[in-house]
């Protein structure tokens, strides 16, 4: 996930503070100090940088400190907010009007990801407010573009118009109207070609087609990963287009993606989405008061609580936990498990989301590929050996041939059986213990140990680690 | 001191700066003109001046840790060389600047081919223009009597594999290609078997953008190298690292850990026709010690040029000096 040194040094920064019953104006200056290379090196504009740090040390020098709050968390509350606001302060949501048709028109530099993020966006759009989209293609310049929105159509099973790139735009924009009307189309998804935002003739272009269209929406695509630069794109797509919103793309990657923080601030437009991966469905809201969280290493239970209830069928969970408990849990139900979490996206992703796991990963080195290798592991056992694993624990020969018809080692397999058995005892373990012994505060050190951070210790090597979940 | 201003004595020198100078015009109106107007003769050297350099150099991308170990070499060479004038310090900055791009190394620009079959690898993350790279790429060396073919290993992004084709069709290279999702190292060994038997100089080996963090994308990347290297001893004859001028500090992270897996012998940087100004390029060069190879200056298949450390400094500081 993103942010993730921003959140590093800023944790750094915030160690100092931290504890202190009282806070010297020089604590919060060297903390702030910190605080400012810290964001620089994410890429926030330097303008950004200068005023949220005289923003944050007037706040922390004021006297405002809550009850119950001592001065070093009073400073992480302040930046906290202030990095909130700094991303836009409220979740910008998306809306669609019914009984009316909406254009959406995408626009943005050569490669920040417009093509794939109008096939994403039209999914997101069909998925969640029940509309019927069309993708439109209007990149008539790069070689293979419309290519790629059509494979990308079809991929999702939903309608792609395109003219080829002899028709003038204008008349694209008029068929793909008359195509929507005529096929029920309430959504209308228009990618345009990338182009650099000093480009003046394409520019101009940009302006005709909106002209002519009069779209509802005009997001900017923005790369995650770009530099100071961020605020002359956004300025110049916004003055000349007067852009309704951005959709940041790449936040999978390790950027910092500190050029998404500018954006509200320099071109006074809120994000609407990110994009989190390669996937279709890798499309998600932009919530700026989660994403300060996860700036700052809170974690973002939040989206993870989202996505579970999104993906995970509540009846499958009880029964599953039911057997868990009894101890019954077998390979039938371990896959079951797996494709819920493969369903919400990718693991490393979501682990980052878990309050204090973001440190974690880092030195767990989480493969996304390992739920893959299990799922081979688990495929090429037979149907009774899922049923009752003791089958296989009993007999060599039998894990030998699971091994070679997953193409995997017998460790794996061992190593399966045995992150099996450590789930069935973690799970009976919990189901015997009082509740009320739980401390909330200490969520870490009340569960049992993961097998994964076992496996780490005794120094099996990276990769090897046992999965849970 | 002022070996830099001899540098741009000779009139080539400056006619080959001048594609430099119109690319890069935005940037220096941007950042440059500020730097001379922070600069001026007379003006005093202040804590504040130090600040608003440091300030300037951040906007270039050139990386926080790399800014301020530059202006820290200025602070000590004011102290040490007592220099009063702002206007001194132009040519300290043009001058450490240059010396730490080149590293007291002979930096080769060329594209290095061996005798028979060379291979170019081209790598980055999504969307940095590796595919248009190629097709610039291709023109050169056509131009230069070399037969060229250019191999889809995009098997993986939708329309990636004719985007190719069209480049190989506009710069009349030849052109090796298997089904969409196909294993791109098959791709690779299949092309070099079939280049060793049609009199192929090049091999321009187009790769999936892929974001330096995905493991298992690094991994495949990976196995295209060593594939590669199996077949054609000496191959890949270049790996380069396409970044997009636009890039922030995340270049950093991509140069590094690209570098582990394929070894990386030059940098691109594309899209330096815009307002960007590429500095994450000399971060580059400066914490991996990756030099820059060419540089992207806009859409058209000629408009890429050897990256050349002088011609982008005078580029910047043209109307500084």
């Amino acid at each position: 996930m993103a942010f993730d040194q921003l959140s590093d040094r800023l944790q750094m920064a915030m160690r100092r503070v931290r504890g202190k019953a009282r806070l010297t104006e020089k604590d919060i200056e060297e903390m702030m100090r910190e605080v400012r290379l810290s964001l620089l090196e994410a890429d926030v504009n330097f303008k950004v940088v200068k005023s949220f740090t005289k923003d944050v040390k007037e706040k922390a020098l004021g006297d405002k400190i809550l009850k119950g709050l001592n001065p070093g968390q009073q400073v992480v509350k302040v930046v906290h907010e202030s990095l909130t606001e700094l991303l836009g302060g409220e979740t910008s949501a998306f809306t669609l009007e019914k009984g009316k048709t909406t254009s959406i028109m995408l626009s943005g530099l050569q490669g920040s990801g417009k093509t794939t993020t109008a096939g994403k966006l039209a999914n997101y759009i069909r998925k969640h407010h029940d509309a019927k989209p069309l993708l439109v293609a209007l990149d008539v310049y790069r070689p293979a573009a419309i290519e790629q929105l059509v494979t990308i159509g079809e991929q999702l099973g939903i309608d792609v118009y395109e003219q080829g790139t002899k028709t003038p735009l204008k008349d694209v924009i008029d068929g793909a109207l008359e195509h929507a009307e005529a096929n029920g189309h309430d959504v209308l998804i228009f990618d345009t070609a990338g182009r650099l935002h000093i480009d003046e003739t394409m520019m101009e272009e940009l302006k005709t087609v909106k002209a002519h269209l009069r779209p509802d929406e005009i997001y900017l695509v923005l790369d995650a990963m770009t530099g100071q630069d961020a605020v002359s794109v956004a300025d110049h797509f916004h003055q000349s287009l007067s852009i309704t919103g951005s959709i940041i793309t790449k936040l999978d990657g390790d950027t910092r993606g500190g050029a998404a923080l500018s954006m509200k601030k320099v071109a006074d437009v809120p994000i609407k989405f990110m994009g989190l991966g390669e996937k279709l469905e890798d499309l998600e809201v932009f919530h700026p008061e989660r994403m300060a969280g996860r700036i700052l290493g809170m974690g973002d239970v939040m989206t993870l609580v989202d996505k579970v209830s999104e993906n995970v069928d509540e009846e499958d969970m009880m029964s599953m936990m039911e057997k868990m408990m009894e101890g019954k849990f077998n390979f039938n139900d371990y896959l079951k498990q797996l494709k819920m979490v493969k369903r919400m996206g990718s693991l490393s992703g979501l682990m980052k989301l878990i309050p204090g796991m973001n440190k974690m990963t880092k030195n767990m080195n989480v493969d996304d590929k390992q739920i893959v290798y299990i799922e081979t592991l688990i495929n090429s056992m037979t149907k009774q050996e899922r049923k009752k694993p003791e089958l296989i624990k009993n007999s060599s020969s039998r894990r030998r041939r699971v091994a070679q018809g997953s193409g995997r080692s017998v460790a794996e397999v061992n190593r399966l059986l045995q992150t099996l058995d450590q789930q069935k005892q973690a799970m009976q373990r919990m189901s015997k213990m009082d509740p009320s012994s739980i401390d909330p505060n200490k969520p870490m050190k009340s569960m049992p140990q993961p097998p994964a951070n076992k496996n780490k210790k005794k120094g099996k090597g990276k990769g090897k680690g046992g999965f849970r979940f | 001191m002022g070996f830099i201003k001899n540098l741009f004595q000779s009139k080539k020198r400056k006619q080959q700066a001048q594609k430099y100078r119109i690319g890069m015009e935005k940037t220096r109106e941007n950042v440059f003109n500020r730097l001379d107007d922070l600069l001026q003769s007379g003006a005093p050297i202040t804590e504040e001046l130090f600040e608003d350099i440091e300030e300037l150099f951040i906007t270039a991308d050139m990386g926080v840790d790399v800014v301020l170990s530059l202006v820290e070499h200025l602070r000590n060479t004011v102290e040490v060389k007592k220099i009063q004038d702002a206007h001194d310090l132009r040519e300290v900055i043009v001058e450490e600047m240059f010396k730490r791009y080149v590293k007291d190394e002979i930096v080769d620009t060329n594209l290095q081919l061996s005798e028979g079959l060379s291979v170019l690898l081209f790598v980055g993350v999504n969307g940095v223009g590796k595919t248009t790279t190629i097709g610039k790429v291709a023109y050169l060396l056509q131009k230069k009597g070399k037969k060229v073919m250019m191999v889809a290993g995009d098997t993986f992004r939708a329309g990636a594999i004719n985007q190719l084709r069209i480049w190989s069709e506009r710069t009349g290279s030849e052109f090796f290609e298997k089904p969409k999702g196909s294993d791109p190292s098959s791709v690779m060994y299949d092309a070099i078997a079939y280049a060793k038997k049609h009199d192929i100089d090049v091999l321009l080996c187009d790769t999936a953008g892929r974001l330096q963090n995905k493991k298992h994308l690094m991994e495949e990347l990976g196995k295209i190298h060593r594939v590669i290297g199996r077949e054609i001893k000496g191959a890949p004859q270049e790996t380069l690292l396409v970044v997009d001028a636009t890039t922030g500090q995340n270049g950093l992270s991509q140069a590094k850990i690209f570098n582990e897996v394929t070894r990386l012998t030059g940098v691109v940087l594309t899209k330096l026709d815009g307002t960007a100004k590429g500095g994450i390029a000399l971060a580059i060069r400066e914490t991996i010690g990756v030099p820059v190879k060419m540089v992207g200056l806009g859409e058209k298949v000629d408009d890429l040029e050897h990256f050349d450390i002088e011609e982008y400094i005078y580029g910047l500081f043209a109307d500084v000096i």
